[in-house]
């Protein structure tokens, strides 16, 4: 447990996910990225409204991405086996839920800018 | 757009698997170099498998001026972890396969031709096609020779045909076990599995394709008409105690007979039967479905060289070393690494991660004209997969100690989704990177 490198780390999700997907991931991921944080910047608040939207979202995100590990790792919830699988279940599903979360704010903020909304 | 956010949601939620998935394959010792030693000593790898094509990455980059020279008559590198999810249908064959060649750094000398003589008093290696090497320093990394013929009426050629399986001879091999076990599973009858008595790469191996024909018998529903059998080679399953009774516990869980001081004679692929040596004399058990696995022993030309034991596993000849410096304890400019060292413990890959670095010091040290305290201390992991999606992330020492790299956190006899996730994604990735020298 001396070192984890970067490199590694990359190594690891190349394996997971097949080189050309995990890039794929990754452009995409850092897309929307940059989107939200451009519309924060341009827009200098957060819509409550929108975020009301995005919460909504939330769920859906968790159950999609516990899904997509399923497939990717060909096992389901029957071969949760102690409280550490769980754990790392539920963290895919937060993180899930936070980037679905993100990316549903910031579709609605490209789509209807706050000047367009009532 | 739902793909994007699934994607998204993904690679987030990976972070942290990932993040552990990756320390668990860093559990060895450090990664490369610090300063460098100059030296213009010859140094002779033979074997570019996992542990000599590792070394040949760590020392070219932590020798200035050495001169690097590996030996390997294989073109193809094998991933040899990846065997058992090849026979288990759930990578292809060519998940395994990559080639020698690509491993290895600039500046290191590839000989594409196998090793036949090895004289340490004059410290040469003769190749196969007669050209001779002097060393300074040589390292033995060979990997271990399957003694098919051992068997008798067994051939390769059987593989794939009448429920006989061999995941051990290689990437297609094992890919024509899964076919031979697909079949077999959709109907039923008796699998019969077995290891050899000698020293053998990964221990594990045959219990988790013993849990995992179990399993898949389960899912397509013929489990009821199926027996399985799991034939030990002595009185217990797995070396290690503790391990040892927990897969007993988990055996009589699923079902699995088992028989003890058994090994394998003959197989007769005519009658379906398997002949087996015991204490009584031998015993036949019939088979629909099986796993070859033959005994092992040190490649010939080691065998041949004199630096074998000469008092212990004399029919197997594996190298003469020290098992913490792995420095041969007559020829002190002699290493051995991975499956080849006659060490009581560890011919996995995950042992050669971490003797890899002792080589590494030891012999940096003995160049420098120094001393280490790098020491193997007979680590070994074995991913237990005792179904599809789980398994028990077993790892242990000289001493038969569990030496847990997460404890409190991955219980080492639990049967647990993020072991089968290291055993499946991880794993891989980590021993890729270990060739490379980074880990």
């Amino acid at each position: 447990m001396e070192e984890l490198s970067f490199e590694t780390l990359i190594a690891v999700f190349e394996e997971v996910f097949g080189t050309f997907l995990f890039w794929s991931l990754v452009v995409v991921a850092a897309v929307i990225t940059i989107g939200y944080i451009y519309v924060l910047i341009r827009d200098r608040a957060v819509s409550w409204r929108k975020f009301l939207l995005a919460q909504l979202s939330m769920p859906v995100g968790a159950v999609a991405a516990i899904y997509f590990v399923f497939w990717v790792t060909k096992s389901g919830f029957a071969d949760m086996g102690g409280p550490i699988d769980i754990i790392v279940l539920l963290g895919v599903g937060l993180a899930g839920a936070i980037g679905a979360a993100i990316l549903v704010y910031t579709v609605q903020s490209m789509i209807a800018p706050p000047e367009q909304e009532s | 757009m739902t793909d994007s956010r699934d994607f998204t949601a993904s690679r987030r939620g990976f972070l942290g698997l990932a993040a552990g998935a990756g320390a668990l394959a860093l559990a060895g010792q450090g990664g490369p170099a610090r300063a460098q030693v100059r030296t213009s000593a010859h140094i002779v790898i033979l074997g570019a498998g996992a542990a000599g094509t590792a070394l040949a990455n760590r020392l070219a980059e932590r020798l200035d001026g050495a001169r690097i020279t590996i030996v390997d008559g294989r073109a193809e590198h094998w991933y040899q972890p990846g065997f058992t999810l090849i026979a288990a249908g759930l990578q292809p064959a060519n998940y395994s396969v990559s080639t020698t060649d690509e491993w290895l750094p600039d500046g290191v000398t590839l000989k594409p031709e196998y090793a036949a003589e090895i004289d340490p008093e004059a410290k040469t290696v003769g190749l196969a096609g007669g050209e001779r090497l002097d060393y300074d320093y040589l390292i033995v990394a060979p990997g271990i020779t399957m003694d098919w013929d051992a068997i008798e009426g067994f051939s390769l050629d059987m593989v794939g045909e009448n429920g006989i399986g061999a995941v051990y001879a290689g990437p297609d091999y094992a890919a024509k076990t899964w076919a031979a076990m697909d079949r077999f599973t959709e109907e039923g009858g008796e699998a019969v599995f077995f290891r050899p008595a000698t020293e053998m790469k990964c221990a594990g191996a045959p219990l988790k394709y013993t849990f995992l024909t179990d399993d898949y018998a389960r899912r397509k529903g013929t489990r009821g008409a199926t027996n399985i059998t799991y034939a030990a080679q002595s009185d217990s399953l797995f070396g290690v105690p503790i391990v040892n009774e927990k897969v007993e516990m988990l055996y009589d869980d699923r079902g699995v007979e088992r028989r003890y001081d058994h090994v394998l004679k003959a197989l007769d692929p005519g009658r379906k039967v398997l002949t087996f040596d015991t204490p009584t004399g031998e015993e036949e058990i019939p088979f629909d479905f099986t796993n070859i696995i033959p005994p092992m022993r040190a490649p010939e030309v080691v065998r041949q060289s004199g630096l074998s034991w000469a008092d212990r596993w004399v029919d197997q000849g594996w190298v003469e070393v020290d098992q913490h410096t792995l420095r041969h304890r007559r020829y002190p400019e002699v290493f051995a690494a991975g499956d080849v060292a006659g060490v009581p413990k560890g011919k996995t890959a995950a042992s050669v991660k971490w003797q890899v670095p002792v080589v590494e010091e030891q012999l940096v040290a003995q160049i420098a004209g120094d001393t280490t305290d790098a020491a193997y201390n007979g680590y070994t992991s074995c991913p237990l997969i005792t179904r599809v999606g789980r398994a028990m992330l077993i790892e242990f020492d000289y001493k038969n100690h569990l030496v847990p790299s997460f404890p409190g956190v991955i219980a080492p006899l639990e049967e647990l989704w993020i072991s089968w996730l290291m055993k499946e994604v991880a794993l891989k990735a980590t021993y890729n990177a270990m060739l490379r020298g980074k880990a």
